[in-house]
């Protein structure tokens, strides 16, 4: 696998206050990376320093081979930083034609990236006379001008309407499509379990977790039933020691397998000892429930 | 090079209140300085004609209309704090660096930017001068014509060191209007300190001590022509006489500053988080 960016034992500090403490991980290409915690959590700091707009207090970070300076280094990478920034008196055009004097790429880019993001129509308006929704798929058009080999996008969806969350994410989910490695700052954890395939948990500056989304806690997930019958369903679950925890609410019974199970033996088993279901869900936790126990816990 | 300037160039030209005011800044001084070498009846009872009291005599017109020009650099100032200024009340001074522009580069395409316009500034007026000295001239000999056009390079440098010190003040408090305050403030302040050694020593030490302050020194580079212009009409009077040429040690205290505040720009950016 072929690293991207590397970051070892990273550390800034703002005064008295800690916003990254020796934070280490590596991003390879191909994969769509998630970096999750909640508000305050270092997250932007951390892109910050790798986009060069922030200094590093101590540890390193490496672009690609390592052999690449910075600098020369985000001319390959796409990133979009919380509010899209542009100059307001300039047309759409006109801004794209400032980021590919920057970035070194041929103006005939500007129609194409346009178009993936819906803009084309509208080329010739002033940056200033644009909504957010739009102002934020500009944003994505200027990062995708060079053909980035990572598009790094930081709460891309905030403050949007549900519409322009939607087109965003679909978006998104094209690039990704064409094997571009995406990294995705977000609280948003739906968001990142739509589009990620492997996340980074931070809070407070430090790393909780970092591997793939379904490996995240070590679970075997749980089934929710209902049936006539509640308190005998409890008892055989309670002395069966397949299961873990059990959790009553109203009719709703949840039961947390301690050991992979199959839902249709599980049915069979429970209808064997006389128990017929009125309902039968076996699910894993979602990657919202997951991070907040995994937060918790600490 | 060429890229960065072009990269600034766009970011002004596009700006209609930027655009403005470049013109104004350069044109301007060229249309006032046009019009006062014109002939002008005054409601016909008598003509106005600066060109025959001999001030666009050469060499004195070299000193006589940079002086004039240099008056107007105040208005290409308020456009490079506000260059500075939209940068980061915009943000792009931070998505510029995302894209790949370095802090280094950032700050040299803001000071390609000073030098182009003051070059093109001293192009002009070099032309325009010429131009009126030619016609009004009693002298036209080559070597009195070109005798002292260190005046132009004495404008240039004078350009680039004023707008070096408006860029490092842009990018020290990040807003144009409070930059234009703390230029006030820096000529009060030279001021005060003048004062102050007047008041401990003498006057002779405290101007030689003031001459080496940043826009005591600018505005050294080019002396005031008014005294000169009375030499030319009463030489016999002595207590005129007065040292208004370019020296090439004021010359070099300018552009230390110069360096000083490009080199002190890059680093409040290298060192401030965005």
């Amino acid at each position: 696998m072929e690293p991207i960016l590397t970051i070892s034992n990273l550390t800034k500090k703002f005064g008295y206050l800690t916003a990254v403490k020796e934070l280490s991980f590596t991003i390879n290409k191909g994969n769509v990376y998630g970096i999750l915690g909640p508000n305050g959590s270092g997250k932007s700091t951390t892109l910050g320093i790798v986009l060069n707009v922030v200094n590093k207090t101590s540890g390193d970070f490496k672009w690609f081979d390592g052999n690449t300076t910075t600098h020369h280094a985000l001319k390959k990478v796409g990133a979009i930083i919380e509010r899209p920034n542009f100059y307001p008196y300039m047309t759409a055009t006109q801004n794209l034609k400032l980021v590919c004097k920057i970035k070194g790429v041929d103006y005939s880019k500007i129609d194409e990236k346009l178009e993936i993001v819906g803009l084309l129509e509208r080329k010739n308006s002033k940056f200033s006379t644009y909504s957010l929704g739009m102002k934020q798929r500009l944003a994505i058009a200027s990062a995708l001008l060079n053909d980035p080999e990572i598009l790094i996008l930081d709460e891309p969806t905030n403050g949007l309407d549900p519409q322009g969350i939607h087109q965003i994410r679909e978006i998104i989910k094209q690039i990704a499509a064409k094997g571009t490695t995406i990294l995705l700052a977000s609280h948003l954890l739906d968001e990142v379990e739509k589009v990620c395939s492997h996340v980074v948990v931070l809070r407070k500056g430090e790393k909780l977790y970092s591997g793939r989304v379904d490996e995240m806690i070590s679970s075997h997930g749980f089934f929710e039933l209902k049936c006539n019958n509640q308190d005998t369903l409890v008892k055989l679950l309670q002395n069966n020691s397949v299961f873990g925890k059990i959790k009553v609410q109203d009719t709703l019974v949840t039961a947390f397998l301690n050991e992979p199970m199959k839902s249709d033996d599980f049915n069979k088993f429970l209808f064997e000892n006389g128990i017929i279901l009125t309902h039968l869900v076996q699910r894993k936790e979602s990657l919202e429930e997951q991070f907040l126990q995994l937060t918790d816990k600490n | 090079m060429f890229r960065l300037l072009n990269l600034e160039l766009q970011k002004l030209l596009l700006n209609r209140t930027s655009k403005v005011l470049i013109f104004i800044s350069f044109i301007l001084p060229f249309f006032v300085i046009l019009l006062s070498s014109l002939k002008i009846n005054v409601f016909g009872f008598f003509t106005l004609e600066l060109g025959e009291l001999g001030i666009f005599n050469f060499p004195i017109i070299w000193h006589l209309t940079t002086f004039f020009a240099s008056q107007f650099k105040f208005f290409f100032a308020i456009v490079v704090v506000s260059m500075i200024g939209n940068e980061y009340s915009n943000k792009t001074l931070k998505q510029n660096l995302i894209d790949g522009l370095s802090k280094k580069e950032f700050i040299l395409s803001k000071f390609y930017t000073i030098v182009f316009f003051s070059f093109i500034s001293t192009v002009l007026i070099s032309i325009i001068s010429l131009c009126i000295g030619l016609y009004y001239s009693s002298y036209n000999e080559i070597s009195i014509i070109f005798i002292e056009t260190n005046f132009l390079i004495a404008y240039f440098v004078k350009l680039v060191g004023f707008f070096s010190l408006c860029l490092f003040f842009g990018m020290l408090v990040k807003r144009s209007a409070f930059a234009l305050a703390f230029l006030f403030i820096l000529y009060i302040l030279e001021w005060i300190i003048f004062g102050l050694f007047a008041w401990k020593f003498n006057s002779d030490t405290a101007e030689k001590i003031q001459n080496f302050f940043p826009l005591k020194s600018m505005y050294k580079l080019i002396d005031q022509p008014f005294q000169r212009i009375a030499m030319t009409k009463f030489p016999d009077k002595t207590n005129l006489v007065y040292d208004y040429a370019v020296h090439s040690y004021e010359i070099a205290i300018v552009l230390a500053w110069t360096a000083l505040f490009i080199f002190l720009s890059y680093r409040l950016l290298k060192k401030r988080d965005l």
